[in-house]
């Protein structure tokens, strides 16, 4: 188990070098720099504001420096918002950003699932029929589309809701409604295909013929068994809904990170950029070992570090 | 001898795209108290879905009984309401499946399958429950049943599977027991551990047990009375010794002179020619015709009624009837 712990966290370690290594250098490969669309600065002041930010220096050379004050967890200034470091940014950001993503992915997984397990049990009938209707258009709908289409109906044509903004949770309805269409439909699709899967199973005639009831039966032998996709796929989903909440916030004027990165990568904010991917990446390398904690909570079978049956 | 389940004429169909599976076309037996029923007969001939309307556990749809009555403790199973079945499954009727693999949840502890069937039907403290349980496992020959209740399946053989399967049906002291092919996917040397444990049990709690099975060999050595079923209809009912030492039907000969057999020696093993009709549209004769040696014009046209040999001995064939020459005669 332990060495177990060590393997992983080394690898998740790596993982994190290599995305780190491959944003720097492709960022510092976009041409311009942060000072190209600031016009009324002539060249001696901008080679002035390179050398400060240490930006005429040998690229590897920068590299080593940004590798160095990560150690120190430090992730140096925001170029173009000089008051504000990329820690303080992010200080700001992220709280915003995560209230969104984690009501998002819970929205999306609870209905999600309910919506695919009741599709299951009715296989065929009409709720299956209409769930999987709406699951199609939900997957081929982008959320900036249903963010418009949410917005027309419930602010313009029956304004019963507000638009911008993360004033309260009533703010919070439409941006969460049109990030997690997307995932819950793909999330029921998928429980549906597996629960259908799964009641199939002979252990599952084995609970009938004990004279268990349906709901014992659904809930308690079929569910856990017909997640284990669903769970595989939470770790890609929670990396989709991150960037969703990118299109998301600068949609609803939502004072979250997406704003901040999007406006980096447009004004070449090289630390905000790489603080962005990194802290991002973290949350995802760890929500990825949390999907396989996971797997061994649901299936018995699978034990960390070694997999059997 | 009581009677504890009637089964009566009982039809089920499947619907298909193909049209309508009239998988059991009429069959009827009775399960004495404290008895071995075999039923034999080959791949698709309906056992299962015999056993299973039983249980009531036809899916449907597509299946559905179509009529016919099943009567238990004066209730007849095909009529009562859902929930009524539920609190016979399990409690009253127990059933096991062929495949001890795949018939336990792998997700959840082997203790907690067999507690909830206790708790389902029985008002007891989860300690009271657990110690059922273990007692259960301890019948069936399962080593340090305590430590063993908090497992999972995939941590025991196939037999052991299998033992627990049948401790899980035992467990609420059914009167009835239906075991679909129990053996069939064990190695030979743990087939006869469980039939032997299934004598065992039988001895000890006098449960009525149906064996579903296409093994003679198996039935040899477990069964009192034995129904030989084809196409969906038992051809031939009678006590193990009146099967295997006189058997009527010219099916049930085919059978057994398809397996080995030690007793008669230097007997050749001779497979049935042919193959089951297609029970989309059944003859309306006797459905063993195609294949029979010994059919008549008779066969093809009108299904051979029960002839009582004996007490214990019944046949569906022409060739035993009476009737039969007066029959062709009126006929043409
Ligand atoms: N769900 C179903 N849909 C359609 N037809 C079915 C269904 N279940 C069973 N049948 C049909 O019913 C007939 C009897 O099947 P059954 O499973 O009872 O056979 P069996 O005697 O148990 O055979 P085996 O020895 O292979 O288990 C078969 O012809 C089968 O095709
Ligand atoms: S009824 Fe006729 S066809 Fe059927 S088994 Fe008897 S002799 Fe053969
Ligand atoms: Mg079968």
């Amino acid at each position: 188990m332990n060495s177990y712990f060590v393997k992983r966290l080394i690898s998740m370690l790596i993982t994190l070098w290599l995305i780190i290594t491959l944003t720097f250098f492709l960022m510092h490969a976009i041409p311009g720099s942060p000072f190209t669309s600031d016009k009324n600065t002539n060249e001696a002041v901008q080679n002035n504001l390179k050398s400060f930010y240490h930006l005429d220096e040998p690229l590897y050379v920068q590299y080593g420096a940004y590798l160095k004050s990560l150690l120190t967890l430090d992730l140096g200034p925001s170029i173009k918002q000089s008051s504000f470091t990329v820690n303080d940014l992010i200080g700001r950001g992220i709280p915003v950003s995560f209230e969104l993503g984690f009501w998002t992915l819970l929205v999306a997984v609870v209905s999600g699932i309910l919506l695919g397990v009741a599709a299951a049990l009715r296989h065929n009938g009409i709720i299956d029929y209409l769930a999987m209707t709406f699951a199609v258009l939900g997957i081929s709908v982008p959320s900036f589309v249903m963010a418009t289409l949410l917005i027309q109906q419930f602010a313009v044509n029956w304004p019963i809701l507000p638009v911008a903004t993360w004033a309260s949770p009533k703010h919070m309805i439409l941006p969460i409604l049109a990030l997690a269409t997307g995932p819950m439909a793909i999330i029921a699709r998928l429980t549906r295909s597996s629960m259908i899967e799964v009641l199939a199973q002979d252990y599952i005639r084995t609970a009938r013929a004990k004279g268990l009831s349906p709901v014992k039966i659904v809930f308690k032998h079929a569910l856990r068994n017909a997640l284990m996709p669903v769970v595989t796929l939470l770790g890609a989903l929670a990396a989709s809904i991150l960037t969703g909440t990118f299109v998301i916030e600068k949609i609803f004027a939502i004072p979250g990170m997406g704003k901040y990165f999007v406006e980096s990568i447009n004004q070449r904010d090289y630390p905000v950029i790489m603080g962005t991917t990194v802290f991002y990446s973290v949350v995802l390398i760890i929500m990825l070992y949390l999907v396989d904690l996971a797997y061994g909570i649901i299936d018995p079978r699978i034990k960390l570090g070694k997999k059997e049956g | 001898m009581k009677k504890v389940l009637q089964v009566n004429d009982l039809h089920v169909s499947f619907r298909t795209y193909g049209g309508e599976v009239k998988a059991v076309r009429g069959v009827t037996f009775d399960l004495n108290k404290g008895e071995t029923l075999a039923i034999v007969g080959e791949s698709g001939c309906g056992k299962s879905v015999t056993s299973q309307s039983i249980m009531r556990l036809i899916p449907n749809p597509p299946g559905r009984i179509v009529s016919g009555s099943i009567l238990f403790k004066d209730k007849d199973l095909t009529k009562v309401s859902e929930p009524e079945m539920r609190k016979i499954r399990g409690a009253d009727i127990s059933m096991i499946f062929q495949d001890p693999m795949t018939a336990l949840n792998p997700t959840i502890t082997v203790g907690e399958q067999i507690i909830e069937g206790i708790r389902q039907h029985k008002k007891v403290t989860a300690a009271e429950a657990k110690n059922a349980a273990v007692d259960m496992l301890d019948l069936v020959g399962i080593p340090s049943p305590e430590a063993r209740l908090k497992q999972y399946p995939h941590q025991f053989s196939g037999g052991m599977r299998q033992r627990i399967v049948i401790a899980m049906a035992l467990v609420c002291q059914p009167e009835v027991l239906i075991a679909d092919e129990p053996t069939t996917a064990l190695d030979v040397t743990i087939q006869a551990q469980i039939l032997e444990l299934f004598r065992d049990i039988q001895e000890k709690t006098g449960v009525s047990i149906i064996l579903i099975t296409h093994d003679l060999g198996v039935v040899a050595q477990v069964a009192d009375r034995i129904a030989v079923m084809y196409a969906g209809k038992i051809v031939e009912t009678g006590s193990r010794r009146e099967i295997f030492y006189n058997p009527q039907h010219p099916y049930t000969r085919g059978l057994l002179r398809s397996v080995p057999r030690l007793d008669i020696e230097g007997a050749d093993l001779v497979p049935i020619g042919g193959s089951p009709p297609d029970l989309f549209s059944p003859p309306a004769g006797c459905p063993f015709a195609a294949r029979c040696e010994y059919a008549m014009d008779v066969c093809d046209r009108v299904y051979p009624s029960e002839t009582r040999l004996s007490s214990n001995h019944q046949v569906d064939c022409w060739l035993q009837d009476e009737r039969a020459k007066k029959l062709m005669a009126a006929m043409n």
